[in-house]
């Protein structure tokens, strides 16, 4: 008979915890994107490519770890920043399909470019010059200390987040630019302002995100954001697009459903869970865990 | 007057030109008039084109975006690989109905996704089409036994050759076009311009969504089927994300809702590595770079690519031919009026 062996289920949760708090960060800079411009920022799973990328070069070159996270995390701003200005900020006005293809190809672009510079081959992320992976020991139960840092660092952006979002002005004319964008215009918002403001703001947790990522899995390849996006935007759609704590709920959704998969023994199956609970809670709560219904007017 | 050609003159005109086109084709392939790559180049379109018209029906027509068609080729693929390795049948028979199956199994499973997915729209329906797919990827990755797992299927026979995948491209077309020009076809047309209008006006529009969707999956896994067989080896990994993407870019290029702009756009794209290769060799390297630049570039400045919904019809153009040779001077100028 097999005891039921709640150390491991603890140390799962642990593992949970940490994947999931991994796809938190990243699906909120899609739920905060899509809140105030209605858009698909199918980009923004190779922006976290992007990051991992540019610490992997900073740290190469032998820049210290604090310099290559600072790097990676305000090279994700400026690349998120551009990709708004150039790619999005002319097609506003235009048909929410446009908008959807204009940021497909935009990811399509980021990835192809990534392996024209670094070629198609991964690449081994130098974890430990970043954060040094130390067993720590609570009684009987044994944690990595990057998993540790990983899930205190994520709690600590969220919250600053939120501090941010509620507390100060910038972060009140977001919530009011995603309430009306055209509302918002009227009071004197500069609507530019806070859109540029919500791709910074989104990227720098996706670029922490990405370092977090690189230390647990230390590789980098040109497709590795197209994954980690793709659950992460479905951890945004579960937890309800457009919600901050609806994002923090799909992320942590997200990463424990993949920790159970793999840990009753389906970890071929990963994905496939993913994209199911995806489509189960679509169905269920078309508009997610915490989303509102947004009623169609005539 | 103006001159205008009856029905059966048209039909008349449209079939005999087809029967030139299919004839001449295989007459200059059969001379021996292009080398082998350019031939494959040249079935390859063949092949991307009934991809594009396909993709068209929903991108074009319905007005959404699904971004899971490399799924319903794989079904394709996948369906008439098993009935052509089985070798119940053999020749030309064999290939018709291997066709006819992936056709149908991939319209099955159309039918099936379209009717949770359209309880959701835009965004949503593209993230949950392209799910679906990484679904049926996934599937195909994880059943070894069956599907051969990431290795895939070999030794697929070979049936593929410019006069059948060209018939193949005429009847789909000729299918989209009629079912577009029936009512059913209006019916789809009015749901993507107003989807409550068409809904007052007695439309049901989630019947006409789900239809729409599954005669593109249909047609998509016919497309699959010839892929496969053209290729004799099919595995799990070519039916990514990137090959829905490929598809996607030939039909926004050529214009959403324009058969003749997808039939331009993936002829042409599919056979630029051809055109290209003598001049870069490497390509391939850049194509997807080149695509994504052509999506961004298209949508920031003429959204409407590059035939809009201009559609072509071989008979007006002759008409206004004959019009031009054959009406007089005087009474153009009363027509103008």
């Amino acid at each position: 008979m097999h005891r039921f062996n709640w150390l491991l289920i603890f140390s799962q949760f642990i593992n949970g915890l940490q994947l999931g708090s991994i796809y938190a960060l990243i699906s909120l800079g899609y739920s905060m994107v899509y809140g105030i411009i209605m858009l698909l920022n199918f980009a923004h799973g190779d922006i976290i490519m992007v990051g991992g990328y540019i610490a992997l070069i900073s740290i190469l070159n032998r820049f210290g770890p604090f310099i290559s996270v600072f790097f990676a995390i305000s090279g994700c701003a400026v690349i998120s920043v551009l990709i708004e200005r150039l790619a999005y900020r002319p097609l506003r006005k235009a048909s929410k399909t446009s908008l959807l293809i204009t940021a497909i190809g935009v990811s399509i672009f980021l990835q192809n470019l990534a392996q024209l510079i670094f070629s198609a081959n991964g690449r081994p992320f130098p974890a430990s010059s970043i954060l040094k992976n130390n067993k720590m020991r609570f009684g009987k139960i044994n944690v990595n200390s990057v998993t540790i840092i990983t899930i205190l660092i994520s709690i600590i952006s969220m919250l600053l987040l939120v501090i941010l979002v509620h507390k100060t002005k910038l972060g009140k004319a977001m919530r009011a630019v995603s309430e009306d964008l055209e509302s918002g215009q009227l009071m004197g918002i500069n609507i530019d302002k806070v859109i540029s403001f919500t791709f910074i703001l989104g990227s720098s947790l996706a670029g922490i995100a990405s370092i977090m990522f690189c230390c647990q899995y230390p590789l980098v390849n040109p497709t590795m954001g197209y994954m980690i996006g793709m659950k992460a935007f479905i951890a945004a759609v579960l937890g309800g697009i457009g919600s901050i704590p609806g994002a923090v709920v799909g992320g942590f959704t997200i990463g424990f459903v993949e920790i159970f998969v793999s840990a009753i023994g389906f970890s071929a199956w990963i994905d496939v869970a993913v994209f199911a609970v995806l489509i189960i809670v679509l169905l269920i709560r078309p508009f997610g865990i915490l989303g509102r219904r947004l009623t169609e007017k005539v | 007057m103006k001159n205008n050609l009856s029905m059966p003159v048209r039909y008349v005109i449209n079939i005999l030109s087809i029967i030139f086109f299919l004839v001449l084709g295989n007459f200059l392939l059969k001379i021996g008039l292009f080398g082998r790559a350019q031939v494959s180049t040249i079935i390859q379109s063949g092949i991307y084109i009934i991809l594009a018209v396909s993709l068209n029906i929903v991108v074009g027509y319905l007005g959404h975006i699904p971004l899971g068609q490399a799924g319903f080729m794989a079904i394709g693929g996948y369906a008439a690989a098993f009935f052509w390795k089985s070798g119940i049948l053999g020749g030309e028979l064999a290939f018709i109905i291997g066709i006819i199956i992936a056709g149908i199994s991939s319209g099955l499973f159309g039918f099936l996704i379209s009717m949770p997915a359209f309880r959701l729209n835009g965004d949503y329906f593209a993230i949950i089409t392209l799910a679906f797919s990484e679904i049926i990827r996934s599937v195909l990755i994880n059943f070894p036994k069956v599907t051969g797992g990431a290795q895939g299927l070999k030794r697929i026979p070979k049936y593929s050759n410019f006069f059948c995948v060209y018939s193949i491209v005429i009847i789909v077309c000729t299918l989209i076009h009629l079912i577009m020009k029936s009512k059913h076809g209006r019916a789809i047309l009015s749901t993507r311009e107003d989807e409550i209008a068409s809904k007052s006006c007695g439309v049901n529009i989630r019947r006409y969504k789900i239809f729409a969707f599954t005669i593109s999956a249909f047609f998509t896994g016919i497309a699959g089927a010839v892929y496969a067989t053209n290729q004799g080896i099919i595995a799990p990994s070519e039916y990514g994300f990137m090959k829905s993407v490929d598809v996607l870019v030939m039909v926004v290029l050529g214009g959403m809702g324009s058969m003749i702009g997808s039939i331009t756009a993936a002829a042409f794209l599919a056979s630029l590595p051809l055109f290209l290769q003598s001049v870069m060799k490497s390509f391939n390297n850049y194509r997807m770079i080149v695509y994504s630049f052509i999506l961004i570039i298209i949508m920031v400045f003429k959204p409407s690519g590059l035939f809009g919904n201009y559609d072509f019809s071989f008979s007006a153009i002759l008409e206004r031919i004959i019009n031009r040779l054959f009406v007089s001077k005087n009474e153009k100028v009363h027509e103008n009026l």
